[in-house]
């Protein structure tokens, strides 16, 4: 029988221990769906941590590959993709799955050029045939992929963060089966680090009730006043998307998405903010979303509740006056 | 160092996008292209480091013929000399295809360092660079916010998940990818604009790929709505009294 294989990622809490990350999760929930659709059985392979396989054995999965060597133990491209490179070459796997994290980004396109092939990346939909399928132009348009040539080596799929769910997971019972790897210490050439958080806190975004937060439709930083003034009016919390960040106009502590903070607050108002997915990861959670934004098409809008189709150089000054007459 | 920065072009970004009549891509008629951003970061990486370190800084850009405005460009910026891989048929490639043939043009260079952006705006498959890597036989990282250059190679400021960041080092020749915001952007100067005229910008006929497509882009499509969206419509004083009223009302935040 054909298999997808899962590979996890794990995260570590204060006390370091290791835990399936959620979005591993959802690659399993993923993995399965598309290995019921083939006809295939699911696989899911751990690296590093046995105690975060464990955790797999009461899920409907074929085997639970545990690759545990101690040059695995801290992530680096090299390592993984050895070790992978190992496993899929002794289970050949029709598919192999991702989670799309940064990790993923910057070990598994390698990998499937080691087997002559191009990974689909931050897939947000599986659908008959199999078809892929993922955005284009940061969220404006969407595509559909397929594998094209021959199937002897197998297709490598990365799946977007919120795009399945945890919860059709399905439960039942896998044997955690120990990979023997082959590393050596000259096959690793870059040295990581620890992980490091760059400055104190001074806001916590995550507790705020009201965030107005603020994209690259304001244009310049002289414009900023007035989503400001805004802010002041509905005693709202400031955030704004990456790039007003990367221009120094505010705090990095102020971005909302991916590399930023993630909020759900009561209520959360994009102005002039396009909806990457990097920045709808972050937010998409709030209650309650209000979209201002003059291009109609813009992804925003499909997550948000009140969308307002404009120029947020007419419609926030004459907003912010309202809000403080109605208050008055 | 020398230092070989991969760009690439693609519409700017407001364009007001249209499917094309197959289905397969984009209605490219009438678009403005424009640096990808995160390559113009990457660019800016380069230039910073040679301005330290000393060294050249080649952009290397394929594509039809309009691609080399965005080469003229940065070689106003301060790219010392620019390669333009010929070709008006790279748009129908997979990552892997077009890594090689990327990978084919650079190796005759030999550059110390290789940097690309992290992802196209138009794409966004962000595997350009670490495809390239493994070509090449070369270490890599992505997300780089900055490069610093030590006795036995570089430390690259990489950026996780969530505020975390982390120091990697790498021995060179090496591949990055470079994440937006680590520097200011800078912008060409008119002295610089004269400059570029005088620069050499050299034309490669790129190779034809020689493993076929192994994915492929099979139908472009406008995304559905994930949720009922309650449009506000009127004029701005108009649609301000309605988002009064919500706010009040709905959201009860007011
Ligand atoms: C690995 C990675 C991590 C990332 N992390 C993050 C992250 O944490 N947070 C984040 O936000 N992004 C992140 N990004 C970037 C993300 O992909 C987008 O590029 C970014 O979110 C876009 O920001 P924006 O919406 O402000 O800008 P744009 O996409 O440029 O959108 C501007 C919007 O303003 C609208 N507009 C323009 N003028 C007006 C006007 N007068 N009135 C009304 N509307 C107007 C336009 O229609 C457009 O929709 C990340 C990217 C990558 C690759």
């Amino acid at each position: 029988m054909s298999t997808v294989l899962v590979v996890t990622e794990q995260k570590y809490d204060a006390q370091k221990n290791a835990a399936i990350s959620r979005i591993s999760l959802e690659a399993l929930a993923a993995g399965q769906a598309l290995a019921a659709s083939l006809g295939a059985d699911c696989a899911a392979a751990v690296l590093g941590d046995s105690s975060a396989a464990n955790e797999l054995t009461s899920k409907a999965l074929s085997r639970v590959y545990l690759l545990e060597h101690p040059l695995l133990k801290q992530y680096t491209p090299d390592a993984y993709n050895k070790a992978l490179e190992q496993l899929i070459r002794a289970t050949s796997p029709a598919w192999v799955l991702f989670p799309h994290t940064y990790q993923v980004r910057d070990f598994a396109p390698a990998l499937a050029a080691r087997f002559g092939q191009s990974l689909i990346s931050d897939v947000i939909a599986i659908r008959p045939g199999p078809t892929f399928v993922r955005q284009l132009f940061q969220g404006k348009l969407n595509a559909e992929y397929h594998r094209a040539g021959s199937d002897s080596a197998p297709g490598f799929i990365s799946v977007q963060a919120g795009s399945f769910r945890v919860e059709d997971l399905q439960p039942g019972t896998a044997a955690i089966e120990a990979f023997q790897v082959e590393l050596a210490d000259g096959d690793i050439r870059t040295k990581p680090s620890e992980p490091f958080r760059e400055s104190a806190q001074t806001v916590d975004l995550a507790a705020a009730p009201i965030i107005v937060s603020v994209g690259r439709g304001i244009r310049e930083q002289e414009n900023m006043p007035l989503v400001e003034s805004l802010a002041q009016a509905l005693g709202a919390e400031l955030a704004a998307s990456r790039p007003i960040c990367d221009a120094g106009w505010f705090p990095i502590e102020r971005q909302v998405g991916s590399s930023g903070h993630t909020v759900a607050p009561r209520l959360y108002l994009a102005v002039g903010i396009s909806g990457a997915i990097q920045h709808l990861v972050g937010m998409k959670g709030s209650k309650t979303i209000i979209a201002i934004n003059k291009d109609e098409n813009a992804p925003i809008f499909e997550v948000a509740d009140y969308g307002v189709v404009g120029d947020l150089f007419e419609i926030v000054p004459e907003l912010t006056k309202a809000i403080n007459s109605a208050k008055s | 160092m020398k230092i070989l920065v991969a760009i690439k072009q693609v519409p700017e970004r407001d364009a007001q996008l249209s499917i094309a009549s197959d289905a397969r891509w984009i209605e490219e008629d009438g678009l403005n292209y424009v640096i990808n951003e995160p390559d113009a970061y990457a660019l800016e990486e380069a230039l910073q480091l040679r301005e330290q370190h000393g060294g050249e800084v080649i952009a290397l850009c394929a594509g039809p013929d309009r691609v080399t405005s965005t080469l003229r460009e940065a070689l106003a910026k301060g790219a010392d000399r620019a390669i333009h891989l010929a070709s008006d048929t790279l748009g129908t490639l997979d990552t892997l295809a077009l890594a090689l043939v990327l990978a084919d043009a650079i190796r005759s260079e030999s550059p110390d360092l290789i940097l690309t952006g992290l992802q196209s705006d138009d794409l966004g498959l962000g595997q350009t660079g670490v495809v390239l890597a493994e070509l090449l036989g070369l270490p890599h990282s992505t997300l780089v916010l900055h490069v610093e250059k030590t006795a036995t190679g570089i430390r690259v400021k990489r950026e996780l998940e969530d505020g975390w960041f982390q120091h990697i080092d790498l021995p060179l020749p090496a591949v990055l990818t470079i994440q937006s915001g680590g520097n200011k952007l800078r912008y060409a100067t008119l002295m610089g604009i004269k400059k570029a005229k005088t620069k050499e910008t050299r034309t490669v006929e790129a190779a034809t790929p020689a493993t076929p497509a192994t994915v492929e882009l099979t139908r472009v499509f406008l995304p559905e709505k994930q949720k009922q969206t309650q449009m506000l419509t009127g004029s701005p004083a108009e649609i301000a009294a309605q988002l009064v009223e919500k706010l009040r009302s709905e959201v009860r935040v007011l």
